[in-house]
């Protein structure tokens, strides 16, 4: 083909376009109506696109990706009771799930014990499990085998102590700590940025991510510590671009704070891990994944001097955006679904978790769980995407996109780093405010109909909702209550005094508290005391920002 | 409705204080009923930019106060986004430990278009509280620059709040605003370059004129947001030099001055709002206003002229 | 002479929940349509809520429910409102809830439900509509 002959037609065809100011994605970028060559043309090929496995591993982490082992199924196993949380694990792993994610009930999340007065109403909200003491944790795993799963605990700011009550576990049913996969969110930083379920000031947070960093590190060596979030930011409005930049900057973070802790950076880099949102816009969310893939390599080689090639993988869980559906013909999440998971494969995700259609309304129902489980069952063994790695790679909008994701965020580190740092930065409210104004900006457009949300804003009909919902259960409050207080009044009380004490004073000095927490828990000591004494010796953190 | 606001109620100052913003019907009356019953608070102003943490120290003076055993009002100015007219008032998220107590009234105001973040409702938003018991009256207001100096005319005693680092130390030199707080407080003290900026608003205290018996404002150290009680700073200090300040005024009488100047100043607005209002009424109904208007786009006459064609015809005794 | 009186509203989340985007954006969008709004913030009991809404004299309370939460604090928030005498506002939740729980809160005492993804016109519209003179 006369290659000039092609270059005079894309000019031409870009100077007739109309307004390009309407096309944008949602991270604000000017989407061309046409790619061409010249739009990568000005990078070097040889070195930036690469082979998938190779650094820096724009095309894929792995050499074969998905044809040799599909992205780990990963879905929410979770509900109020331990005990059904147990139930409701057992089905998913039946119905073909690989992994299991755990998410904890509200009053959990905010470090109380179920019997606590805030947590009155809340217990087993939201379809997260109530953990008080290491009973529930027994329950939860009760003829699960923890040496085979993978689990993934969401849980952040009381991390430390789900993490002792895990190990305490494993260790009484006899299982070698060093066979134990899974992961623990503990992502204090984006608490701060985005979800705002922190307790302490910043810097005891991170002495304690870098205690559960450390324990880990020497004997859970196949558990990944840290899932750095870039979800909750998204959630919380960030567009994708912001998204990528915030949590790689996060993560450069944590990796700066476990090399000053006396870590060497090749002994727990290759066991950070990430998680994603999917946004919306199909091809932008795939150029992010690939993007992060690039910077994280690059920046752990150049600038944190790792050696190991796996410290240079981002590996990455994904789960598709809650905050797209819409409670308006829910039966419509069900596509944007299948389209955000599509996404999320051709981006080339580790591990993959779909929302259930009706997410929007309440806590999904065993059948439109299957659905979302279905959705990626279909993607993996019926379309065909999975045969060859990194399909797109070559085509000419990807590669633009992703170098332009690699441009801004690499402007949005100079900004942090102005700011002296993550840490800096969310002191002064830097993060919160462009989370927020994106949020804005975002509910704007849509007010204004430059965004459309089908059914919602375009396509509106009034209805009635024919679907089925799940209800939440009133009793298992008042019972779990009580089963806490038996318990509080069983156990050893004077040996729960001195384990307190005890982590009162290592939350003083500098020794690793995990240990210590697992005694703690042992002795049926409660979440919510932990949390507790630890507010008292490291404070806690009231957000300073303005809004 | 004034009689139970006497009593202490609070849904009946609420009610009131709504009718005064809104210059709802008979909110003159209600308030010449009201006038009697003030006078004797202490109004403390605290202003400055936002962040430097005006609320986090709000906070911690209704604690000091409410140990004392005294009765706290507070207004908290925001401002009214000049394109819709409206308000985010979210400084009430930082005096949370207050909102049980009964012995604490807060109120939000948008300034709702007045440029110095004042409006003239908020002299009488005062003496609400005042009427309903409140010993001590904190007005709080957003203190950019040199526009927000209302504040002094409003307060008896005078905060401006700034922090290290950031520049409004020297932005406040500038714009003179430090000669007109009495009390200046470096806030966030903890912070890098807290002690230069220390020095240098010492040294610009130091360096101004003030005469012999009169107050010289003072700086204060303070670290507002802290994470733990121990980590708080410098609020006892604060209390004391607030104190200080009252007993200067009274013992000199500069609260007369002071009082003499708030009324001025109120009396100032009400004329010039109330005059515009006559003014432009009558000139709307006489069809002149549109016709001066024109003549001045068309530039055959300038607003000077206009004016004092209008004073002469209609409000200086004619010969 | 007075403008037209401006509304008041009052935006806060109860409970646990720590997730302020809907709250937050919501509250600049009904800024931008020229009303004034008092925000709370999280972790705000049906005491703090009531208390501020008598001392602010608002119009609306608006309640931002994400987590499951609205059945057990909505009737809170009603009986503290009734206990202050303070009924006469209008009294709207925006967020996460099931169909099916609507019917239920508005029969608590919620004047409109708002559900996730709503548009603010129609939040705006309402408010105008329903606050009274």
């Amino acid at each position: 083909m006369n290659n000039q002959k092609g270059t005079e037609t894309i000019e031409n065809r870009e100077k007739g376009s109309t307004n390009d100011d309407s096309f944008k994605n949602l991270s604000g970028f000017k989407i061309k109506a046409l790619y061409g060559p010249e739009d990568i043309s000005q990078r070097d090929h040889e070195t930036e696109l690469d082979l998938p496995g190779e650094y820096p591993f724009t095309r894929g982490i792995h050499k074969t990706m998905y044809r040799q082992r599909p992205w780990t199924i990963r879905q929410l196993g979770s509900l109020d009771s331990p005990a059904k949380a147990n139930e409701r694990i057992k089905q998913l792993l039946q119905m073909g799930a690989t992994g299991i994610s755990l998410c904890l009930d509200m009053p959990t999340i905010m470090g109380r014990d179920s019997d606590d007065p805030l947590a009155e109403g809340e217990v087993g909200s939201c379809g997260g499990v109530a953990i008080d003491s290491i009973e529930d944790m027994r329950n939860l795993l009760e003829g699960i085998p923890i040496d085979e799963i993978s689990i993934n605990f969401v849980s952040n700011s009381q991390s430390a102590v789900i993490l002792a009550m895990f190990v305490a576990v494993a260790e009484e049913r006899g299982v070698p700590l060093e066979r134990l996969t899974g992961t623990m969110q503990n992502d204090i930083l984006k608490e701060y940025q985005a979800q705002k379920s922190y307790y302490f000031p910043p810097r005891p947070s991170m002495r304690l991510t870098i205690d559960t960093l450390g324990f880990c590190n020497k004997h859970l060596p196949r558990f990944n510590p840290i899932s750095i979030s870039g979800y909750h930011l998204a959630s919380a409005g960030a567009t994708p671009v912001q998204e990528v930049a915030f949590t790689l900057a996060n993560g450069f973070t944590y990796v700066e704070e476990g090399i000053r802790a006396g870590l060497s950076v090749d002994s727990f880099a290759p066991r950070l891990s990430f998680f994603f949102k999917v946004h919306n816009d199909f091809f932008e969310n795939i150029a992010k994944y690939r993007a992060a893939r690039r910077i994280w390599a690059k920046t752990m080689r150049e600038r944190f001097d790792a050696k190991d090639r796996r410290s240079c993988l981002f590996r990455v869980h994904t789960q598709t955006s809650g905050s797209s559906l819409t409670a308006h013909q829910a039966e419509n999440n069900i596509i944007r679904v299948t389209i955000q998971a599509l996404s999320a494969v051709l981006g080339g995700t580790q591990s993959l978790h779909t929302n259930a259609f009706d997410e929007a309304l309440s806590i999904p129902t065993p059948k439109s769980e299957k659905l979302a489980l279905r959705t990626q069952q279909i993607i993996a063994k019926e379309s065909g995407v999975i045969n060859t790695v990194d399909p797109l790679a070559g085509s000419y909008y990807v590669e633009a996109l992703t170098n332009q994701m690699e441009d801004e965020c690499y402007k949005y580190f100079k900004e942090i780093e102005n700011l002296g740092g993550v840490i800096s930065a969310i002191e002064k409210g830097y993060f919160a405010k462009i989370i927020a104004d994106s949020a804005f900006s975002y509910q704007r457009k849509i007010e204004k109909g430059e965004r459309i949300v089908v059914g919602l804003n375009e396509f509106f009909e009034e209805e009635e909702t024919d679907i089925e919902l799940r209800e939440a259960d009133p009793e298992f409050e008042r019972e779990k209550v009580s089963d806490l207080v038996e318990l509080k009044e069983n156990r050893d009380q004077a040996l729960v005094k001195v384990c307190l004490n005890e982590i009162g004073e290592v939350c003083q000095g500098s020794d690793n508290i995990i240990p210590y927490l697992i005694k703690a828990v042992k002795s049926y000591v409660t979440l919510g005391e932990i949390i507790g004494v630890m507010k008292e010796i490291f404070g806690e953190y009231r957000e300073e920002s303005i809004y | 409705m004034v009689k139970r606001l006497l009593a202490g109620d609070r849904r009946s100052a609420a009610r009131l204080i709504t009718l005064v913003e809104n210059e709802m019907d008979d909110h003159h009356k209600v308030m010449s009923l009201v006038y009697p019953h003030t006078g004797q608070a202490m109004i403390l102003g605290i202003t400055g930019a936002g962040g430097a943490g005006k609320s986090t120290l709000t906070d911690h003076l209704i604690g000091k106060f409410r140990e004392q055993g005294k009765k706290v009002g507070v207004v908290v100015v925001d401002p009214s986004s000049p394109f819709s007219g409206g308000a985010f008032l979210g400084d009430r998220i930082r005096l949370q430990s207050h909102s049980q107590d009964d012995g604490v009234y807060i109120r939000s105001m948008a300034s709702r278009g007045y440029l110095g973040g004042l409006s003239r409702a908020t002299y009488d938003v005062i003496r609400i509280m005042e009427a309903m018991g409140n010993e001590v009256v904190i007005v709080e207001t957003l203190g950019a620059g040199q526009d927000e100096i209302d504040i002094i005319h409003i307060a008896h005693t005078c905060l401006l709040i700034v922090t290290p680092g950031m520049g409004d130390d020297i932005q406040a030199m500038k714009a003179g605003i430090m000669e007109i707080a009495d009390i200046i407080v470096l806030n966030k003290a903890d912070l890098d370059g807290a002690n230069t900026s220390l020095r240098h608003l010492q040294g610009a205290l130091t360096a101004g004129s003030f005469e012999e018996g009169e107050w010289m404002p003072c700086v204060v150290s303070t670290v507002s947001a802290a994470n733990k009680p121990e980590d708080l700073q410098g609020i006892d200090e604060l209390a004391s030099a607030i104190a200080e300040h009252q007993t200067y005024l009274r013992k000199t009488r500069a609260i007369d001055r002071v009082k003499y100047n708030r009324v001025e100043q109120e009396l100032g607005l009400i004329f010039k709002d109330e005059l515009q209002k006559i003014i432009f009424k009558g000139l709307k109904g006489t069809g002149k206003k549109r016709e001066y208007i024109e003549s001045i786009i068309e530039q055959r006459n300038d607003p000077y002229s206009v004016v004092e064609e209008v004073l002469n015809t209609y409000l200086l005794p004619g010969e | 002479m007075a403008e037209k009186k401006k509304i008041k509203v009052l935006v806060t989340k109860v409970g646990l929940d720590g997730h302020d985007r809907g709250a937050k954006v919501v509250s600049s969008l009904l800024k931008e349509a020229g009303m004034e709004v008092i925000y709370l913030g999280m972790f705000q009991r049906p005491e703090s809520i009531v208390r501020a809404a008598i001392d602010e004299d608002v119009d609306v309370i608006g309640l931002s429910y994400l987590s499951g939460e609205h059945l057990i604090f909505t009737p809170k928030v009603v009986d503290e409102m009734k206990k202050n005498n303070f009924v006469d506002v209008l009294l709207i939740a925006g967020g996460t809830f099931p169909a099916e729980d609507i019917p239920i809160m508005e029969e608590m005492g919620i004047d409109k439900v708002f559900r996730a993804g709503s548009l603010t016109e129609s939040i705006v519209d309402y408010i105008n509509d329903h606050v009274e003179e």
